[in-house]
């Protein structure tokens, strides 16, 4: 099966989607095939992976110390009591 | 995690909240403290800003509970007040220099150009374990536009799903699709060795990855 070629700048409007399995079958098939060939456009696609899952790992944003102890405080004052 | 286990359904605890149990409402929503706080800081990237807004979100959500009917996840209803919240609270400020551009429907589809093509395969471990890392994704969560920080940060460091994003946000999928595309590569711009390489150009493992 041949799979027609795909430039750069078309790869690089679909990374995003490519990253996430939102794609068609046939144009994941052609963005494969590109990052095979393209050393340029795999670097751009294993960056962008990096920063995917290293902010997923939930220690990008920590809690600010004390929040939950706030928070627990300003609902005591604010909701009612019965 | 704290072994805090909620015994009872979140449907069973939002009914008890609603029929005027309200010490029970932080059960509720502690599990969705960081959501809130981090959704609030999308908006206005600032720590301490974002937490006051957060109380107040989860003040609103506690007057507001009647109104939820669950057409969408609990946490994506309370993610959407604290982005209304943090919005009007970025309104208020003088220095709400992006509203103009941020709120309208733009086209976005202008064609990005990398701004280098460093190789960036593997991430330093010992960068990991440091804060210097966590310093850098902030410094560069904070950079990007309001727009683009949003959507980056309740899809990808909340990981709700595209439609959850569009929900919360209230804007259409292919929106977020785009400003997703924009806010990733402005991030892999901004954190690939080499570019600004600040956060691990001194160690060894740098020097493997960029070996020039």
């Amino acid at each position: 099966m041949t799979v027609i070629e795909i430039s750069c700048v078309h790869v690089w409007k679909e990374i995003s989607n490519y990253i996430d399995g939102d794609l068609d079958p046939a144009l994941r098939e052609r963005m494969s095939a590109h990052f095979k060939s393209c050393a340029h456009c795999s670097a751009i696609l294993d960056g962008t992976r990096n920063v995917v899952g290293l902010v997923a790992d939930g220690k990008t944003f920590d809690l600010p110390r004390g929040f939950s102890e706030r928070l627990k405080q300003r609902l005591a004052q604010n909701l009612p009591k019965h | 995690m704290a072994s805090t286990a909620p015994t009872l359904s979140e449907q069973a605890l939002i009914e008890r909240v609603k029929a005027g149990e309200s010490e029970l409402f932080y059960q509720l929503i502690e599990a969705y403290q960081r959501a809130v706080f981090s959704a609030a800081y999308s908006v206005l990237a600032n720590e301490a800003d974002a937490e006051d807004v957060a109380q107040e979100a989860f003040l609103k959500a506690y007057s507001r509970l009647d109104q939820f009917r669950g057409e969408c996840k609990f946490s994506t209803w309370l993610v959407q007040i604290a982005v209304n919240e943090a919005r009007m609270r970025r309104r208020k400020d003088r220095k709400a220099l992006y509203d103009s551009i941020d709120e309208g429907y733009q086209d976005e589809s202008g064609d990005y150009f990398p701004c280098d093509y460093a190789d960036w395969r593997e991430i330093p471990s010992e960068a990991l374990e440091q804060n210097e890392l966590k310093t850098a994704l902030s410094r560069a969560i904070s950079s990007l536009k309001p727009m683009y920080r949003e959507v980056f940060i309740l899809r990808d460091v909340q990981g709700l799903n595209v439609r959850e994003t569009a929900e919360a946000l209230g804007l259409n999928e292919a929106l977020v699709r785009t400003r997703l595309l924009r806010a990733r590569l402005q991030m892999r711009d901004a954190l690939a060795p080499g570019y600004d390489g600040s956060w691990v150009s001194g160690s060894a493992s740098y020097k493997k990855v960029r070996p020039f």
